[in-house]
């Protein structure tokens, strides 16, 4: 009873990561059968109670009453009728859930319209590759509203689960060239930033494999394409001596623009994202703080402690914020 | 062969390490397996403490890894299963009217195989760290994860898992071979026949563990690569595996917990239990279907929309003979004289917490709606409406039902029904609204999670259920603690029983039943009873009675293997090996030395039933 009080005092959770909230077609079919689901499981559920409480209450025994019921052995029509209302109950869920089920499925090709996309998943960032458009990026997904968007998932290392509740159910990302899953998400005609959750256990630092989907307009899509592509990540002022910095000691694993290795998050537009690292806020404080233990924030991850003195910290960050594509 | 005479009684500790008496070992599984309910208890409030606010840093991200696997293992392999046993156990030989099971020294390694299997797991806190890839293992994580925390997980479930298999067998054998004259199998209480059925799951899903338990350890210990796809291997591989033992595992679990509410649900409303065969239907149904629905564990691993919805229409299929049971019990308890004494308290409360438990699962069946669900708090809910609400309030109700059989007094009924109400609220406040947090986009198996995504209240009301449960789990212990100190109950049928059980007079008697009884019907004694009989028709004299010698075997080869996996873990051959020969020797000894056990001599049992007599 609390529990549904506290609810309806809520809501339905944050309208950026609920799944009761969706939007975008994936969610809104999927949300509609949960709702048809649920209303059939009501009424079973109200069939139940109600023959409950009314045997609870009608069949205690009550004070003196030393009598043996009557020995019943059963009802053959009963149990036909509580074997047989069941089935056509699941039949009538069944038919739906099977087409859905084929519907909401995914071919290994993009089909035509399609925006394609690979899905990486790292411990613990997610890797964002657009082949056609040939970017990479990471933690945060940009995609135009109202597109189809075909997705293709793999994993670098253990298995992660790519889940976007406001968008879409989560498909697992599977390590092996023979385990890749294929998925589609509809962005909906809302402008938002969704949120994005790693669903499969996958080392210490699990919970914090957060990522966002930013969806935007198609001509703010456009233009994030463009400018992601002509990104040089070339710095003036303190950043400068960032950019010397990072370059010394950072790009064997992150990229920015054409340049760098791929075995780290891809940092070109750094400065424009939400968080650092997917759950801290985005500043430069914590810019810092990650890189001078990014143990500290995501345990288990895979970064080591760079050695870097405060001056120099102090420089990257004021590099990686620095790289803005609007 | 009745040249044996009695053996020399061994007293104390000696007598419980060696016992091969079924009775007796109902209550080393309940003893054991109540110690690991309490560990587990213990590990699921420090989780929900350090989720009780967001961000929180009561226990680090990888100890929390290690809590949420331990959680999981402890309470599957080494609280429910055990629990499950112990009332096997105390139970199945009397309701069927037999002497023992069919394989008493069988039965007694059982136990000490789960046992030192679950020690050896639990070692793990204190060797260099638990396992931490979940209790379900998960390729690559599970064979990449550092320390040397999983390859307990693995030897501490291999070794257990051989006790309830040959734990299963043993029921298999002794309910198809050791029923009382009249017994048949349309007569067998509920509840021996959940133990049936659940022993024959045992028998198939417990091999392809252990298969995949081989796999896991050799690629971990051996460098072996089932599960690297870097070398050729296939991670879904274990995911298949895993399940197809682990769905039927679930039905393992409820099973007995249907056959314990079935019992008490009719003793209680003093019905026969409405429907016996459609419930006897039922319960193999469950059992059969229970290995047609494994893919249902992954929707989301991308096996593609056929394998998905044939797998959830086999799964929506379960949901039939599971409703049978429900309106059975409805029913049973229609026109009947409801008495609610904790046992029937308990049994009441399993009713609509477990349909709760079973809508949900329903809807987890549909592929596409449980992209949602998978892996989310909503999944944590659902099978722990299942787990606690199905399997614990069930066990809890043969519990309350079943102590005065085993121990010989009643526990406080005001004691039970404090229990009762903290642990029966505390477990909707704990578990309902996890629910919602899972379709408001909280995955499960997270150590912590963010402030401002509308997560805290319902995590926060959580957290406050687990205390709940946990005082109401400390008042059971309470009530335990002050019965022990209480006199005999009065009557050795205090709840006007109907079943063979309750027949045997107090204290049970080491041969359980001084002449087998015959048997007459379903409720053998209920039918006396109503027939103004004062106990049982004998179906047969008063005889010499063959029993079996105890024997400290089955402890020596399970601590045997308990060396010999240590070994394991720390690569030191030597002592695997040691260990391994020790165990050897003892099934040497075992077969090479003739072990024709004891008679209890006729005056004997005749004085035992002049005494009884009073």
């Amino acid at each position: 009873m609390f529990a549904m009080l506290a609810l309806l005092l809520m809501g339905c959770g944050d309208p950026t990561l609920s799944a009761l909230l969706p939007q975008g077609e994936v969610a809104t079919k999927q949300y509609s059968l949960m709702v048809l689901s649920l209303a059939i499981m009501i009424f079973v559920l109200l069939v139940v109670f109600i023959i409950y409480v009314f045997v609870l209450v009608k069949f205690r025994k009550r004070k003196g009453d030393d009598t043996i019921p009557e020995q019943v052995e059963g009802n053959h029509l009963l149990e036909i009728l509580w074997t047989a209302i069941p089935i056509l109950l699941l039949i009538i869920l069944a038919v739906p859930t099977v087409m859905q089920t084929f519907d909401v499925s995914a071919k290994d090709k993009p089909k035509k319209g399609e925006l394609s996309l690979k899905v990486t998943g790292h411990q613990y960032w997610w890797e964002f590759e657009y082949p056609k458009e040939e970017i990479i990026t990471s933690q945060e997904l940009v995609l135009p509203v109202n597109t189809k968007v075909h997705v293709e998932l793999s994993s670098a290392d253990v298995i992660h689960s790519f889940w976007i509740p406001s968008l879409a159910g989560k498909t697992d990302t599977n390590p092996g060239d023979g385990s890749k899953n294929y998925m589609w998400i509809e962005t909906g005609k809302k402008e938002q930033v969704y949120k994005g959750k790693c669903a499969e256990l996958c080392g210490a630092s699990h919970a914090l494999m957060d990522f966002k989907v930013k969806v935007v307009s198609k001509e703010k899509y456009e233009a994030w394409v463009d400018s992601f592509k002509k990104a040089s990540g070339n710095a003036t002022g303190n950043a400068a001596e960032g950019q010397k910095i990072f370059k010394k000691n950072c790009l064997s694993c992150h990229a920015v623009g054409k340049d760098g290795g791929n075995t780290g998050p891809n940092l070109t537009g750094f400065g424009d994202k939400q968080r650092v690292a997917g759950v801290l806020e985005h500043n430069k404080e914590n810019v810092e703080k990650w890189i001078k233990n990014p143990q500290k924030v995501k345990p288990g991850n895979n970064m080591p402690n760079v050695p870097l003195n405060d001056e120099e910290v102090d420089a990257v960050a004021d590099y990686l914020l620095s790289l803005k594509l609007q | 062969m009745s040249t044996h005479a009695s053996h020399t009684k061994r007293s104390g500790l000696m007598d419980w390490l060696t016992t091969v008496d079924h009775k007796k070992i109902g209550i080393l599984y309940l003893i054991a397996g109540g110690f690991f309910f309490i560990i587990g208890g213990i590990e699921a409030m420090l989780m929900r403490i350090q989720l009780i606010k967001p961000e929180n840093d009561f226990v680090a991200a990888e100890t929390f890894n290690q809590l949420l696997t331990m959680h999981g293992t402890t309470m599957i392999f080494f609280a429910a299963m055990p629990l499950i046993f112990a009332f096997m156990n105390a139970v199945v030989p009397l309701q069927i009217g037999a002497r023992d099971v069919a394989f008493p020294f069988v039965n007694a390694l059982g136990f000490w195989l789960f046992f030192f299997g679950g020690v050896l797991l639990n070692l793990s806190w204190l060797l260099g760290g638990a396992p931490d890839a979940g209790w379900t293992a998960y390729a690559p994580l599970s064979t990449t994860s550092g320390g040397p925390g999983v390859d307990f997980y693995v030897l501490g479930i291999q070794i257990s898992g051989i006790g309830t298999l040959i734990g299963g067998i043993n029921f298999l054998v002794t309910i198809i071979n050791m029923r009382a004259p009249g017994m048949t199998f349309m007569r067998m209480p509920l509840f021996t026949w959940t133990a049936f059925v659940t022993s024959g799951l045992i028998l198939f899903a417990f091999p392809p563990l252990t298969i995949g338990l081989f796999m896991l350890s050799f690629d971990r210990v051996f460098d072996a690569n089932f599960f690297n796809p870097d070398n050729g291997g296939n991670i879904l591989i274990w995911e298949h595996i895993f399940w197809i033992f682990g769905h039927p595992e679930v039905y393992i679990l409820i099973l007995p917990s249907f056959g314990a509410i079935s019992e008490v649900v009719a003793t209680f409303s003093r019905k026969r239990l409405f429907g016996y065969s459609a419930m006897v239907f039922a319960t193999v149904l469950i059992g059969f279907l229970g290995f047609m629905v494994w893919v249902h564990h992954m929707f989301t691993v991308g096996l593609g929309p056929v394998a998905n919805s044939i797998f959830a229409v086999a799964t929506m299929a379960i949901a039939v003979p599971t409703g049978v049971k429900i309106f059975n019990w409805l029913f049973t308890m229609w026109g009947g004289r409801i008495v609610f004494s904790t046992a029937m308290l308990w049994a009441v409360g399993f009713i609509p917490t477990f349909v709760m438990g079973g809508v949900t699962g329903v809807m987890l069946a549909i592929p596409s709606a449980d992209y949602q669900f998978h892996d989310s708090y909503f999944v944590v809910a659902h099978f722990h409406y299942v787990i606690v609400g199905g399997v614990i309030l069930g066990l809890f109700a043969g519990l309350y039902y079943w102590y005065p059989r085993m121990f010989n007094r009643v526990l406080n009924e005001t004691l039970g029904k404090i229990h009762f109400w903290t642990f029966f609220i505390g477990f909707h406040l704990t578990f309902f609204p996890q629910h919602f947090l899972g379709l408001m986009g909280m995955p499960r198996r997270v150590f912590t999670y963010l402030s401002g995504q509308q997560l805290d209240q319902l995590n926060f009301i959580s957290s406050i259920g687990a205390f709940l449960m946990a005082i109401g789990t400390i008042v059971l212990f309470i009530n335990i603690i002050i019965s022990a100190s209480k006199k005999y109950a009065p009557s050795s049928d205090p709840w006007n029983g109907r079943t063979l059980e309750w027949a045997i007079p107090y204290p049970t008697p080491e041969y359980n039943f001084a002449q087998t009884p015959l048997v007459r019907g379903l409720d053998a004694y209920w039918i006396e009873k109503t027939a103004g009989n004062k106990g049982m028709t004998p179906a047969e004299p008063v005889g010499d009675i063959h029993m079996p010698n105890p024997s400290i075997l089955p402890l020596f080869m399970s601590i045997g293997l308990f060396i010999a996996a240590l070994g394991l873990i720390y690569n030191h051959m030597t002592v695997t090996i040691m260990g391994i020969v020790a165990t050897f020797i003892c099934m040497f000894l075992r077969s090479i030395i003739d072990d024709h056990g004891f008679h209890i001599h006729k005056e004997e049992v005749e004085a035992d039933l002049k005494g009884v007599k009073e």
